[in-house]
């Protein structure tokens, strides 16, 4: 039945676009857990490190021990604190998250945006390779990148932002390619708008949707990307803490303190859950078509 | 007895804005054989009525009163598996947009031997036989040809054609039309209105026809009921709601057509102030008030009734009637 | 004599490649196949036929939001036809657009006010206050609050946003408006107060329009002369009250006498002709005489030779077909169809 039809049909009711969507975002439980988990994320790696201590500080009288007051999560077999490392792996998460994402949507963004609108064999030669690219499971062509690129924190996130650049292109190109042809971008033509005004002032304004929703599901890859590749030695160098390098160290140690790999594994899990869930959301929220 | 009688029929939607009060009271009755218009602009609930009629809107939020009687059967009191035999067979309907109520995947001739065999436990060729003849009755030439054709393969026209064919497969006794020509070019909707007048003819079908369109009523229609904001503001037969329409907003729909304007000579369409009120509350009061020339005291202190004005005349308006025209302040 | 006119068009083609060609199914779409048009100076030409005509690629040619295949466009006595966008921008504020569609026509990320100034902005007039002050004006000619600046499109109800798409055409006083089924998607009411509003428009400022409409009534209403469309050609093209009085080409009969009338009398008393058929596929244009497939009185002639427009009964009056002749007139397209009832019964 043409249920969409006659919802189109409504006359307009004056509620602010903004509280609209706040309050189906609110609706939707799945996606508050998911803001609460990112926000938590977010505060530990901003707040953690300051109240934490010191993640390199050694204390040999209790390596390897278990959770207790004067080390909320145990110590690994250096005798650091965790809960310190935790929080100062935080900052190389999120930076490595986001960072490496916002600079694919930099990079992405303006060659998406160009391929859609202009078409033709730039947008014909972009897209193949963007296809080849995009044969590459993400990880892989991480890896790839960072033994190449050498192992540093700066290089991860390069390696990361490339491999997430090819899905950055398509789906903004995607939605230029939609945008293009509709009414009010023929009419910015006909204004005399020229091609960066009408890709930037146009098209772009009107993918932001689909970006953020893209976002926060690329962040969450990215955390993974980092864990992975510091996990293979190809990322943060030891002693500097991230969860992947302190996941490589707890391996070693599995029998006789798990903790050392489930606290980082957990953090890992929660933080990517988090950002999946607020994209599944917003990604609801945002979409007339979901509603 | 009337075939189809709709009673005090209200329909109230829940959504996240709160309460559409989509359908706030309409009643009506359909004889047999009758074509009855149902004509307002968009959003005034007439989709909403008709789908209410074999029970088609959504089960989950929404909220209806009300009766429908076919043939004196109370429909709102059938089970789901009851309307199921029912819809199709006694009542079917036809969609604005046909590409999305054929299926893309069969053959319409298929579609049509389907409908058949549900209901009527034809045989496949027997079906096959009956699935032409119907494609024949709706004008569309080299049926038999015509059969094995995919939907996408049809022309809007054919499609339409082939849905009223579905439509009335099983000989129903109404058949609901929801802005059947809307999609349509005028040469190709003038051949599908005729298709519709003919069952009518033929067959005995009684149709409720949905249009925004006054053209088409005019063409097809035996009967007109008009609704503003989910109620009837008019019923009358077809030549007396043009010859002598009754509510100001009736007069305002014809006056505001390019054709009268053109009759009159001027270079001025006749325009409807103010806007159709959002469907969030049902105020005891004339909800046309507002924009109504003629609104006096009393159209906003007491809702009108419908009531007769003249012999099968029937308006919901204190002041009704072009003779009253410029003698109220 | 054509500079007189702000856009004279001359046998204009659009084509588009349809199909695919992985699919081996590509061919050629001739959506718009030898098109002349003249509109002068502050006169508004009706452009009617049935969807898939190629309606609406006119419009997109004459704005130059496409470039034609082949043919010239010439605007203010300059030819456009092959200019550069770069080329065009200086010529951009003689002529502008409206859509059909209220609902996406407005950019929804911009103010009204934003969507209003913007030909002023890419005009390159910097000053907020001039642009502010050109908006302040639209708001009013068009009936809209001055409030509305602020608010964006999602809130607005389609006529208003009509009313937005005929102020921001108008912002830069173009010489020719190209309209493009501006009240389609509207209601009676709000269909008239737009059509009210566009007439007193163009009686203020004087711009010329190309009114693009499938309806005739509305095209009867609101144009000084109507071209008539079918398959990609102009079949017939006069004044309103000659098409109206006598139409000649049998495709304009049978349109006219399909269209619905307001009147249960008139309606059921009109002989109606209903065409055969639909109307072609614009990628498998038939030979001779487009409009042969469903005219009823087409003769061999009509199947092989493809009828010239011109004027046969009148200079100003022109036809494309065979079947019109000096001092006979239009063929009679309702005899065949008493003929034929004849033969039945
Ligand atoms: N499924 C639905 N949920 C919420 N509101 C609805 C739904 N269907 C229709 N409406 C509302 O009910 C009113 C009447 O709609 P409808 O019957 O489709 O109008 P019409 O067919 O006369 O244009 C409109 O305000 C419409 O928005
Ligand atoms: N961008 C396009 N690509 C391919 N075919 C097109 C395109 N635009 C229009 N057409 C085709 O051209 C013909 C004319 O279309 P259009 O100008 O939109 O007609 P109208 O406005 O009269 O309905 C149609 O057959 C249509 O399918
Ligand atoms: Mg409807
Ligand atoms: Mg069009």
């Amino acid at each position: 039945m043409s249920q969409v039809g006659l919802a189109t049909a409504a006359p307009v009711v004056r509620v602010s676009q903004g509280r609209r969507l706040r309050r189906r975002f609110l609706r939707r439980p799945m996606a508050v857990i998911g803001l609460v988990l990112v926000a938590a994320f977010v505060l530990l790696a901003l707040v953690g490190p300051l109240v934490s201590g010191d993640p390199l500080a050694q204390d040999f009288g209790a390596r390897l021990a278990p959770p207790s007051a004067h080390h909320l999560l145990g110590t690994d077999d250096l005798g650091r604190d965790v809960f310190a490392r935790i929080a100062h792996g935080a900052r190389v998460s999120l930076l490595a998250g986001v960072a490496s994402t916002a600079l694919a949507v930099v990079v992405g963004v303006p060659i998406g945006l160009g391929a859609g609108y202009f078409r033709g064999w730039l947008d014909s030669a972009i897209m193949r390779l963007n296809d080849v690219l995009l044969a590459f499971p993400f990880l892989i062509f991480a890896v790839g990148l960072a033994a190449i690129l050498g192992a540093s924190l700066r290089n991860v996130v390069l390696a990361l932002a490339i491999a997430q650049l090819p899905s950055v292109i398509r789906i903004t190109r995607g939605e230029a390619l939609v945008l293009r042809d509709q009414d009010f971008v023929s009419g910015a033509v006909a204004d005399g708008a020229r091609p960066i005004t009408i890709m930037f002032r146009y098209l772009l304004p009107n993918s932001l949707n689909a970006l953020i929703v893209q976002a926060t599901v690329a962040i969450p890859g990215a955390i993974i990307g980092e864990a992975a590749l510091s996990f293979l030695g190809l990322g943060v160098q030891p002693p500097t803490p991230s969860w992947g390098v302190m996941l490589t160290t707890a391996q070693q140690f599995l029998a006789q303190a798990p903790q050392l790999a489930i606290f980082p594994g957990l953090m890992i899990a929660l933080a990517t859950l988090g950002f999946n869930l607020l994209g599944d959301g917003l990604r609801d929220v945002l979409d007339p078509r979901s509603h | 007895m009337s075939l189809l009688e709709v009673e005090d029929l209200r329909v109230t939607f829940t959504t996240e804005d709160g309460p559409v009060l989509a359908v706030k009271r309409m009643s009506f009755a359909l004889e047999s054989g009758e074509i009855l218009a149902l004509v307002g602009e968009s959003g005034c609930g007439k989709s909403v009525t008709a789908m209410s009629i074999p029970r088609l809107l959504p089960t989950s939020g929404v909220e209806i009163e009300g009766a429908v009687r076919l043939g004196g059967r109370d429909l709102t009191a059938l089970a789901e598996r009851d309307l199921e035999a029912l819809r199709g067979k006694e009542i079917s309907v036809v969609f604005q947009e046909p590409m999305t109520s054929l299926n893309p995947a069969y053959t319409v001739g298929r579609q049509i031997v389907e409908v058949l065999r549900r209901h009527e436990r034809l045989n496949s060729r027997k079906a096959l036989d009956r699935a032409v003849e119907l494609l024949e009755l709706v004008g569309i030439p080299d049926a038999r040809r015509r059969c094995d054709s995919y939907p996408h393969q049809l022309s809007g026209g054919m499609r339409q054609r082939v849905m009223i064919a579905i439509g009335v497969a099983c000989n129903p006794k109404v058949l609901i039309a929801d802005e059947p020509t809307t999609a349509l070019d005028v040469t190709i909707q003038a051949g599908v209105l005729e298709v519709i007048a003919n069952l009518r003819d033929t067959l005995g079908t009684a149709v409720v026809l949905i249009t925004h369109d006054l053209g088409v009523v005019a063409k097809v229609a035996d009967r007109v009921v008009v609704m503003y904001a989910g109620r009837s503001v008019e019923e009358a037969p077809v030549d007396s709601l043009f010859a002598a329409p009754q509510h100001p907003y009736t007069m305002g729909l014809i006056d505001a057509l390019p054709s009268s304007a053109l009759l009159r000579g001027t270079r001025r369409l006749e325009e409807i102030p103010g806007m159709v009120p959002p469907p969030t509350s049902d105020p005891d009061e004339c909800e046309f008030a507002a924009r109504c020339p003629r609104a006096s005291a009393r159209c906003t202190s007491a809702r009108p009734a419908l009531k007769v004005s003249e012999a099968e005349h029937r308006v919901a308006c204190y002041h009704p009637g072009r003779k009253e025209v410029g003698r109220v302040s | 004599m054509s500079a007189e006119n702000v856009l004279t068009v001359r046998g204009l083609t659009k084509h588009y490649l349809g199909g695919s060609r992985l699919r081996g199914t590509q061919h050629v779409v001739r959506a718009v196949d030898g098109v002349d048009l003249r509109i002068a100076a502050g006169e508004i030409l009706g452009l009617v036929g049935e969807s898939g005509s190629g309606k609406s690629t006119v419009g997109r040619c004459v704005t130059r939001l496409t470039t034609p295949t082949s043919g010239t466009i010439e605007l203010l006595g300059k030819d456009i036809s092959r200019r550069s966008q770069r080329q065009l921008r200086p010529l951009r504020r003689e002529v502008h657009i409206v859509f059909q569609d209220p609902y996406s026509s407005l950019n929804p990320r911009m103010t009204i006010g934003e969507i209003i100034a913007e030909p002023l902005r890419q005009q390159g007039i910097r000053s907020r206050r001039e642009r502010d002050l050109g908006v302040a004006e639209m708001l009013e000619r068009t009936g809209l609050r001055q409030e509305m600046r602020t608010r964006y499109p999602h809130e607005l109800s389609g006529g208003q946003r009509q009313r937005v798409a005929l102020a921001r055409a108008l912002i830069r006083r173009p010489r020719l408006v190209v309209a493009d089924e501006p009240v389609s998607a509207l209601d009676v009411s709000v269909q008239a107060s737009i059509l009210n509003l566009l007439l007193e428009l163009q009686r203020d400022l004087g711009f010329s329009c190309l009114f693009i409409s499938h309806d005739l009534s509305v095209v009867e209403f609101i144009s000084d002369r109507i071209a008539v469309m079918y398959l990609g050609r102009i079949v017939e093209t006069t004044s309103r009250e000659r098409l109206f009085r006598e139409p000649q080409h049998p495709y304009t009969q049978a349109l006219l006498s399909a269209a619905p009338v307001p009147d249960p009398a008139l309606a059921r008393g009109r002989e109606r002709v209903i065409l055969r058929g639909d109307l072609p596929s614009a990628a498998a244009m038939p030979a001779g005489c487009r409009f042969h497939t469903r005219c009823p009185v087409a003769v061999d002639r009509c199947r092989t030779d493809d009828p010239a427009l011109v004027g046969v009964t009148a200079p100003d009056h022109l036809v494309a077909c065979h079947l019109v002749e000096p001092g006979r007139g239009a063929p009679d397209i309702t005899a065949v169809r008493r003929a034929d009832a004849d033969h039945s019964t």
